[in-house]
């Protein structure tokens, strides 16, 4: 009897096992084009990093910890005196605000929007939703191009308001951060709608009937049900409008105009023009270290959702 | 005498004073720059801001520009090659990670074929733009091969998640009773499993094909002198004056990627769960 035992499970074990090896068989040409075509290059970036730049370009092999002190700081040519690298500290700020303030704006935005579509009758959500889902997947470049024309000296918004004698000359709206902002709205703001809008659809309005029937104003409904409710999709919105904010480079290039940089593009500067590789490579593992943190953080907040007290 | 009645709206759970403003507000404000970038294509003169009459010429002179077509062709070879590439390897991903018992490394799998959408897309493509001067310097060898390589990577994730998403939702029962029926495992795959998976799988490819036709940033640094894909044809032209011209282009990728994602939409709906 006990010898059956032992080897039904053993058996299923063996099932277990096989199962499992057809997984990561069947796994396995995605995951080698996929180390070798996105995450694989990574490493070689982190070792660069540690790297001495070229004289053109490229990199020379001889161990140096000069990239990653570059980052922030700046040796003098003549003295080696040291000092603040005041345009890297710049342009990473510029980066954490731009992408905070554009965080806030989408979810200023989006939060009303994904209200709104919840709300709708079932029939008509779809359609709402697909109305948002256009925009998010045409392409990025067109979409900040179309920005750009609105917003240009000679654009659609300068035109009108010189012809209602509003102003007297053209407003500079391009080439400065409000340009970058306003792009980084706009593009991204699907993203936030998209997560809110799947946490609200599942929000439970007898818990709002509940508030309202123990004398909650609209407003307290709002910040005492609503709001604690779709907090899961609030932050989910918020990670995914923040990351790709804080990785811009063809907004800021195209909006910003080369004056107004972002990390992105200073790390495209040093891959170019700039030709300190190792530079770039340490802003590169910067940006990305900036970010792992922003998923930690999204992915701790999730648990603590799930598994905490209700 | 005159009595003034107060009407009152009957109260109502689900509304909250001004978020039907904010959200029409922002359908208005998604599509406004498009609409106006589409208009404009169809203008008569130079300007892109003042509507002088109708006309095709952008387009004639998009359709007669050689640099345009030649990024086009190059867009739709490479687009279709990677959305085909990224759609098997992910077909055969999913069909890896689903309806299996957790395992030891699945969360690893999860973590690599989703990896393209949690890094920078900056950050990828300076790590492939170091990787790829090795390999060239190295071994020599030229042409689309890279741009082909990093396109199916970053697509993968995109056809993998639909096709994943089919699978969940599709009955066991089915192939058990096929192999029931003494159905060989790969018969079972063949006349079962896969026309099952049909939706899902062209869902994905379509999700991929419109991914790697948009990509702009991966395909600056990767691409070699003479590769320019229609994105980066545009990214580049920017930098000139701009005429109508570069609206025109936009305005047929725009339709392309809605009529696709429509489709898609489409599909979905029909077929999703």
């Amino acid at each position: 009897m006990k010898g059956n035992v032992v080897l039904v499970s053993n058996l299923e074990a063996d099932a277990q096992r096989r199962a499992t090896r057809r997984s990561w068989l069947l796994s396995a040409p995605a995951l080698l084009v996929l180390f070798f075509a996105a995450s694989g290059p990574l490493l070689i970036v982190l070792v660069y990093s540690f790297l001495t730049s070229g004289e053109y370009g490229g990199i020379v092999w001889k161990f140096s910890t000069e990239a990653w002190f570059n980052v922030v700081f700046i040796r003098d040519i003549f003295d080696d005196s040291l000092g603040l690298a005041d345009a890297h500290l710049r342009i990473l700020w510029r980066s954490t605000k731009l992408s905070f303030i554009t965080t806030a704006a989408t979810l200023a935005i989006g939060f009303p929007t994904a209200y709104f579509i919840a709300t709708r009758p079932l029939k008509s959500r779809n359609i709402w939703l697909f109305l948002v889902t256009i925009p998010f997947w045409t392409n990025l470049l067109i979409r900040t191009f179309a920005i750009l024309e609105v917003i240009r000296n000679k654009g659609l918004v300068n035109m009108l308001l010189l012809k209602m004698g509003i102003i007297d000359s053209p407003i500079q709206m391009i080439f400065t951060d409000f340009a970058i902002l306003v792009g980084m709205t706009y593009v991204y703001l699907p993203l936030m709608v998209l997560p809110l809008y799947a946490s609200m659809e599942r929000l439970d309005f007898n818990l709002v009937e509940a508030a309202y029937d123990l004398y909650a104003t609209r407003a307290k409904v709002l910040w005492r049900v609503i709001i604690p409710l779709v907090k899961p999709g609030i932050v989910a919105g918020s990670i995914l409008v923040f990351i790709p904010s804080l990785g811009a480079f063809v907004i800021p290039r195209v909006l910003g105009g080369g004056k107004k940089m972002m990390l992105g593009n200073l790390i495209e500067l040093q891959f170019g023009a700039g030709r300190n590789w190792p530079l770039g490579a340490a802003l590169s593992i910067t940006l990305l270290s900036i970010v792992m943190i922003a998923l930690l953080f999204y992915v701790r907040n999730m648990q603590n959702d799930t598994d905490g007290p209700r | 005498m005159t009595t003034t009645v107060i009407k009152k709206k009957p109260f109502s759970l689900k509304r909250q004073p001004g978020f039907g403003f904010i959200a029409i507000a922002c359908f208005v404000m998604l599509y406004a720059p498009i609409f106006i970038l589409i208009v404009f294509s169809f203008n008569i003169g130079e300007n892109i801001a003042v509507w002088e009459g109708f006309s095709l010429q952008w387009y004639e002179s998009a359709w007669n520009n050689e640099a345009v077509k030649d990024a086009s062709v190059r867009s739709l070879v490479l687009a279709l090659q990677a959305s085909l590439y990224a759609t098997i390897l992910a077909t055969m991903a999913a069909l890896g990670t689903t309806r299996t018992r957790p395992f030891k490394g699945l969360t690893f799998i999860y973590v690599m074929i989703n990896q393209p959408l949690m890094v920078p897309e900056i950050v990828t493509a300076v790590a492939l733009l170091t990787l790829f001067a090795i390999i060239k310097t190295i071994t020599g060898i030229q042409g689309m091969v890279y741009l082909v390589a990093a396109h199916t990577a970053f697509c993968i994730p995109f056809a993998y998640l639909p096709i994943r998403a089919r699978l969940e939702g599709m009955d066991l029962m089915l192939e058990t009773a096929a192999a029931d029926l003494y159905a060989t495992p790969w018969k079972t795959f063949q006349r079962v499993t896969l026309p099952l998976m049909w939706p899902g799988i062209i869902a994905g490819a379509m999700l991929a094909f419109v991914i790697s036709l948009d990509d702009v940033v991966i395909t600056e640094f990767v691409k070699s002198s003479g590769q320019e894909t229609l994105p980066t044809y545009m990214l580049g032209q920017l930098r000139r004056i701009i005429t109508p011209e570069i609206n025109a282009i936009s305005t047929v990728l725009v339709s392309l990627s809605i009529s696709v994602v429509g489709v898609f939409f489409f599909i979905d709906r029909k077929f999703g769960k």
